[in-house]
């Protein structure tokens, strides 16, 4: 019995309270003012607004975001800071991380682990000298100011699970290119990053998504609403003092989570794969 | 033209050389902010200023001194043990059922996915409408379908006309923030987790059944001493995530209500960028370093033992 549907009986409650912001979000982005100001009713239906039943959803705050404010400007600001860090980040990593598999030897693996430890010291501890530092260059409040920090974080990490994925790439298949009279560069390029393109992939998915949640760099570094990153901008834009305009606030919210957790969910086994690669095996 | 082709088949010289760009940009943009932090606390630097007169250990002596600082210790403490106990009884719960294969698997893994997918900052925004003071969904389904069945045997969880103030009672606060906070580290550790399991070869399952080990014995005598490295790999990573975590709790309770949330990383930035001393900030932050520093000897001589075996 519990051998049948044992995953069930822990997955679904555990999936319906991870989930639960989720749908609530979603109710919630659809409903009118009054009904979701409004205690004496079930909050997780729509309830019809006297005899107008029809009019008791609406898409009007999904079109506020999209009219009223600069969302897609900060959905593009991410996208193309996430974009240029993951480009600078692969162009450092890649070397690494495959020097690091193969052809260090045994300090390989310390000082592999010792760039990852990097990726531990927490933006926390360093937002604080940074932040005049930015100013001082004169690209604070700059998307320059990100594309210069965030490889702090995404470097580590990418070096880490490169190193992962290039291990399990046999050695005999870059010894082979090499007897058919490749040079070993000339076998990194033809051979393995074709194979390695899966766990490249990998790493540029979470490479922005490292991006897309950076927070406390973009708050501290980027004052006005043009050049904020969505994380900041909703957070910062759509809530005004004490008013919180909160379907569109959950919508803008939504999205993104939606279409992360899609390329998470779908790229996760090799996810693994690569995480555990490197090391602690 | 030739020297170059020369390095490349250098096994070493090539090692060196494409380790290095990454090597530098660590030291740059990591290694200097971070050494310039230790500086920084060392001095009476205000905000905007990259240097200041040398002050010892003051700013150290002087955060220490403060109730609120005491508070904040104690509260990221209370908040990175609280949460990470949490999620390591569901990662553990949960990654066994998800090496499975069964139907509707890819639904269920998106969802446990989910909150770890969201960005921080979003989903943080989620659950303060869920905590709303009026509009509270918790409140509502625990004061009406949860009351109106537990009405029968005499319970009465939430009283209507005045419901719990998540956000502005100190301790349910406090309470809100580890909920946030395991809610969202959680799919990063089932995910560790998984990565443990698949990583224990499965000769070992089989000579587990030859022996007779099922079930729960199985689980107790081989699973569990398997995991036991890889758990604890997680446990480091939670740490070191919950203890350096800014978002959840500036954008939950902003360190209120009246500072009985502050953690270490608010503090900080209350001190070192809201009242601009720029310095004391600084100290307030280095606190967390020798935790850090404790998590990352751990890693290494897991790393270390993991290599040997």
């Amino acid at each position: 019995m519990f051998r049948r549907f044992g995953a069930y009986i822990v997955l679904v409650p555990f999936a319906v309270v991870l989930g639960f912001p989720f749908l609530w979000m979603l109710i919630t982005t659809f409903k009118q003012d009054l009904d979701l100001y409004n205690a004496d009713t079930t909050p997780y239906i729509y309830n019809p607004l006297q005899w107008r039943f029809w009019e008791s959803m609406t898409t009007k705050h999904i079109e506020y975001i999209f009219t009223e404010t600069k969302y897609v400007d900060w959905i593009l600001n991410t996208l193309a800071v996430s974009a240029v860090v993951v480009g600078i980040t692969l162009l450092v990593s890649l070397p690494a991380g495959y020097a690091l598999a193969r052809l260090s030897g045994s300090w390989g693996q310390t000082a592999g682990i010792g760039i990852f430890l990097v990726y531990l010291v927490p933006p926390t501890l360093l937002f604080l000298p940074l932040s005049p530092l930015v100013a001082r260059l004169g690209i604070g409040n700059s998307l320059l100011a990100l594309i210069v920090i965030y490889p702090s974080f995404t470097i580590p990490f990418a070096t880490w699970l490169l190193m992962g994925f290039f291990k399990t790439i046999p050695q005999e298949l870059e010894d082979a290119a090499l007897v058919d009279g490749c040079s070993r560069l000339t076998a990194l390029v033809r051979i393995v990053f074709p194979i390695s393109l899966p766990g490249i992939l990998t790493v540029v998915i979470f490479g922005v998504s490292l991006c897309v949640n950076e927070f406390i760099y973009a708050f501290t570094f980027i004052t006005s609403s043009d050049n904020r990153t969505i994380s900041t901008g909703v957070p910062n834009e759509l809530i005004r003092g004490d008013v919180f305009f909160w379907q569109s606030l959950m919508f803008a919210t939504l999205l993104p989570s939606l279409v992360l957790a899609f390329l998470y969910n779908t790229f996760l086994d090799k996810f693994i794969k690569g995480f555990t690669g490197g090391a602690f095996r | 033209m030739s020297w170059w082709r020369n390095l490349a088949e250098s096994r070493r010289a090539l090692a060196v050389v494409l380790i290095a760009p990454a090597v530098l940009f660590i030291l740059l943009v990591v290694g200097v902010p971070l050494v310039w932090a230790i500086y920084l606390s060392l001095t009476d630097a205000i905000g905007g200023s990259l240097t200041g007169n040398f002050v010892g250990l003051d700013n150290f002596t002087h955060a220490w001194g403060d109730a609120n600082f005491r508070k904040a210790l104690q509260n990221t403490l209370v908040f990175t043990f609280g949460s990470q106990a949490i999620v390591l009884v569901g990662a553990a719960l949960l990654s066994h059922q998800l090496v499975k294969e069964f139907r509707g698997k890819w639904i269920l893994r998106m969802l446990v996915v989910l909150p770890w997918a969201a960005p921080v900052a979003l989903g943080t925004l989620g659950w303060l409408w869920i905590f709303d003071s009026l509009f509270s969904v918790i409140n509502w389904t625990a004061g009406h379908p949860i009351d109106w069945v537990l009405g029968f045997v005499g319970i009465d969880l939430v009283d209507p006309i005045n419901p719990p103030q998540w956000l502005g009672r100190a301790n349910l606060a406090l309470i809100a923030v580890i909920m946030v906070h395991a809610w969202r580290v959680l799919p990063f550790a089932v995910v560790i987790f998984i990565a443990g399991l698949a990583s224990i070869p499965t000769e070992v399952d089989d000579a587990a059944k030859i022996d007779g080990a099922d079930g729960l014995k199985k689980m107790w005598w081989v699973t569990l001493p398997l995991q036991l490295p890889i758990a604890l790999v997680a446990l480091l990573f939670g740490i070191v995530f919950t203890a350096a975590d800014f978002t959840v709790v500036f954008l939950l309770t902003g360190g209120g209500p009246f500072n009985a949330t502050q953690m270490l990383t608010t503090w900080s930035f209350q001190i070192g960028i809201n009242s601009g001393s720029l310095g004391e900030g600084a100290a307030i932050s280095l606190y967390l370093f020798p935790l850090l520093a404790a998590v990352s000897i751990a890693m290494l001589w897991f790393a270390r033992r993991a290599q040997v075996s």
